[in-house]
């Protein structure tokens, strides 16, 4: 693709996909919606909307993560395990200590498993994906050392989680109460903070950063105790929408909150992408999930569907949109 | 110009080549006979690194013709040109580091019994064909890839700045066995910036200047001056932009004053002092230190000895950002070291106003929008293409990157060759703001790889040859010959 020669389409689509990631994401979403009223007619209601919404709000707040740790070119696979444990603690101490101690435990765990991370990634200079996933692995360990030696006394989902997570009002899901305000937050952050604009910085050019007196392993560590801190809220409302604690709660989400990142246009290598995208790339799967259910294809085949076409988006995403 | 001589082992002539505006070559000829060794030489910008990628068959030229022995070079590739006869030995060794000694002989397939003879030759008989390369250091891996060159016994062998970083009794060695392969008849190209070891070993020399052949001499006791005149030429004349007279200098503390500065093998001793309202140039040939020194200024390299002062205190810096809090603060020789190319001029211009943690929160949009807008303006930073660095022109990504620091605000002001590559009225608006900022009160260092640039921006400047200060130099009586003599490491100042 030269500068002088006259751009192709598939240029021409790439460019309008940097410069408006939006627009090309939200042609695509309205498309999937289409498809999936022609093939299954009279599934499109505000009730499969609410619910829609309802289940693309988890994915999409733990795809926080991994856009803001993709920014700098980092990659968060511990989102899923710390979304699992804050849940998990939550449900199992709130009958012994009461629910709002039992939250900030849960928290406070999230918090340090972001914090080893942090210390990993910004001091010893661990590679994130390396790092991320060690932390994983360690805190579902100890996460079965635990259930091993307190549980007991019994499972108690707190009201107010199973209100936000299930509940609807005026047919929309109670969710987007904790899920407006987080993302109008994390959007201005992204462009109207320090904090955000040191992200793409070290993204672009993690030396330049450097050189420009901006102490990288701060924003890291910082930024991997966020991540994680996000990944804890979104445990407790995923134990509100799902009712159940389970050692693997919200494992499956890890690699669709990465998927929904890269189809919302944030490049795995850095300095590029938005948190608008993600949003829409959310909700993209969790509709191309309801499709593959409602077409009632066995669980096998669905599974291999869904990981094909997240393949097939994500590479032809990237190869419309990275230009050397 | 002597006649080549007609057993020319290699023979270039009128080798030219062009990379889109520029003309790098527009005649260059070399011819090195059988058992010599013929010096190449030239200024920064002369097309020498141009003309070596030609003859290693790196490059194609757009005109001439390159011999060995008669035949035409058919070269298309560095592998291309050892067949041919002639192979290269480069300031950076072309080793595989996780790989071993033997193994990267086995890659190049390089016979391990001469190899071995040359490496002990040259001084390092202990040397272990199994150690991996990156457990190395620098100085032996030099030779490792000088003994593998001679181990291919080519016709023609060239050596690119070979002696830089070495130790001195390693020097002699090399030099006497690269003396000893032109007495054995075979021919030899020799790159270096050290008079000292061309008059020790070389036939000849042929000097390069603005992409044309401008001598081939002879050498001989007195001969430098001669080759320091061709390789300046008609610049000398050319350049009667008068100079800056100093400036008197301020009663109070330096802003900045180093004293016997030393980190890692380049930069062994540098002192000076840097006053407010002050531009001091710094010159010196590639790889004298000066790249450490400003990288050591800027907090992004520690020191190993010496001492750095600010106003009177002495201050180490462990971080690029203990340095901008001390107002130091670096524009790098290589804009990509620099700049977000995927991001916006306004981005690249406000990162050190947001890089401390105070500033994380909520970006005061109208105050930093003020500031940024007032860089842009003095640097007259065309900002058609604002919304992603890299399609900016070089010479706006070099204003951007200055401008960086006006948006922050200048104290002391560290300039690596801010004006290279870049068009000539770039360069003006960048000599007038240096001048500007200085004379509201500014300290500028200011490295420039080109001569001519001291009397156009600077009050006085510090020569450095081998890690040292050799000469400082009044603006008034920085031509370029008496620069080029001091960084050559030839006596000072022009006899009166």
């Amino acid at each position: 693709m030269t500068m002088t020669a006259t751009p192709t389409p598939l240029a021409r689509l790439g460019r309008v996909m940097v410069d408006r990631p939006l627009v090309p994401l939200i042609g695509l979403l309205i498309l999937l919606v289409a498809i999936l009223a022609i093939l299954n007619p009279g599934v499109l209601s505000m009730f499969w909307a609410g619910n829609t919404l309802k289940i693309a709000i988890p994915l999409a707040m733990l795809a926080a993560c991994q856009t803001l740790t993709m920014l700098t070119g980092g990659i968060d696979l511990s989102v899923g395990t710390a979304a699992t444990i804050a849940a998990y603690l939550t449900a199992t101490l709130a009958p012994l200590i009461g629910v709002p101690p039992a939250i900030a435990v849960a928290l406070a765990a999230a918090v340090v498993i972001g914090l080893v991370n942090g210390f990993g990634i910004a001091i010893c200079r661990v590679h994130p994906l390396i790092m991320t996933l060690g932390t994983a692995l360690i805190a579902t360990g100890c996460l079965l050392v635990y259930q091993r030696y307190v549980i007991a006394t019994g499972v108690l989902i707190p009201e107010a989680l199973l209100w936000l997570g299930t509940g609807r009002t005026w047919g929309l899901p109670n969710s987007l109460v904790l899920f407006i305000p987080f993302a109008a937050l994390v959007i201005w952050a992204q462009r109207r903070s320090g904090f955000g604009r040191l992200l793409y910085a070290i993204g672009a050019n993690e030396a330049a950063a450097r050189l420009s007196g901006v102490r990288v392993w701060q924003v890291h560590l910082t930024l991997y105790t966020l991540s994680s801190l996000i990944a804890g809220v979104t445990g407790l409302l995923y134990l509100g929408q799902i009712k159940t604690a389970s050692l693997s709660l919200a494992l499956p989400l890890d690699l669709p909150s990465v998927a929904a990142a890269v189809i919302g246009g944030t490049s795995i290598f850095g300095g590029r992408g938005g948190y608008g995208g993600t949003i829409v790339g959310a909700l993209i799967l969790t509709v191309l999930t309801s499709m593959l259910t409602l077409m009632q294809i066995p669980e096998g085949g669905r599974r291999i569907l869904f990981g094909l076409i997240i393949l097939a988006v994500t590479a032809l995403f990237i190869r419309l949109t990275e230009r050397s | 110009m002597p006649d080549a001589p007609s057993d020319a082992v290699l023979d270039a002539t009128g080798v030219a080549k062009r990379f889109g505006a520029v003309q790098a070559l527009k005649n260059a000829s070399l011819q090195v006979g059988a058992g010599q060794v013929v010096a190449l030489m030239g200024a920064n910008g002369a097309g020498k690194s141009t003309f070596v990628k030609i003859l290693t068959g790196v490059l194609k030229p757009d005109a001439g013709h390159v011999r060995i022995r008669g035949r035409d070079s058919t070269v298309s590739n560095p592998a291309g040109a050892r067949k041919w006869g002639l192979v290269p030995v480069y300031q950076e060794p072309s080793l595989i580091p996780d790989l071993s000694v033997a193994d990267n002989l086995r890659l190049g397939d390089t016979a391990m019994a001469p190899f071995r003879h040359w490496v002990s030759e040259l001084g390092l008989p202990d040397l272990d064909p199994d150690a991996l390369i990156r457990s190395l250091p620098l100085a032996s891996l030099r030779i490792v890839d000088l003994a593998r060159a001679l181990a291919i016994e080519p016709d023609v062998l060239l050596l690119d700045e070979l002696t830089a970083a070495l130790p001195t009794d390693l020097v002699e060695r090399v030099l006497r066995v690269v003396r000893a392969q032109a007495d054995a008849g075979r021919s030899v190209i020799y790159i270096s910036h050290r008079f000292t070891e061309i008059a020790a070993i070389c036939d000849r020399a042929t000097v390069l200047r603005d992409g044309l052949t401008v001598g081939d001499v002879k050498i001989e006791p007195g001969i430098e001056e001669r080759i320091v005149e061709m390789m300046l030429g008609g610049s000398v004349a050319a350049a009667v932009t008068e100079g800056r007279t100093a400036r008197p200098l301020a009663a109070a503390p330096p802003r900045l004053s180093v004293k016997g500065l030393k980190t890692g093998t380049r930069l062994t001793d540098v002192s000076f002092d840097l006053h407010r309202g002050e531009v001091l140039g710094v010159v010196a040939l590639e790889g004298q230190g000066q790249d450490e020194l400003f990288d050591t200024l800027a907090g992004n390299r520690k020191a190993s000895a010496g001492t750095v002062e600010v106003d009177g205190s002495p201050r180490t810096f462990s971080h690029p950002a203990d340095a901008i809090a001390a107002g130091l603060t670096l524009v790098p020789g290589d804009r990509a070291h620099a700049l977000l190319m995927s991001r916006s001029v306004r981005e690249n211009i406000a990162i050190p106003l947001l890089a401390r943690f105070r500033n994380w929160g909520a970006i005061r949009m109208g105050e930093e929008a003020a500031k940024v807008a007032h860089a842009i303006e003095t640097l007259q930073i065309d900002t058609r293409a604002q919304g992603e660095v890299r399609r900016l022109s070089g010479g706006n990504q070099q204003k951007v990157t200055i401008a960086r620091w006006i948006a922050k605000g200048v104290q002391t002001l560290l300039l690596f060759d801010p004006t290279r590559g870049i068009d000539i009225r770039t360069k003006r608006q960048i000599y007038s703001l240096v001048r500007d900022l200085a004379d509201q009160g500014a300290a500028v260092l200011f490295y420039t790889s080109e001569l001519a640039e001291v009397r156009l921006a600077c009050d006085r400047a510090v020569v450095i040859f081998n890690g040292r200060v050799v000469d400082v130099i009044d603006a008034k009586d920085a031509d370029e010959a008496t620069l080029m003599r001091a960084a050559y490491g030839l006596t000072g100042k022009v006899p009166a």
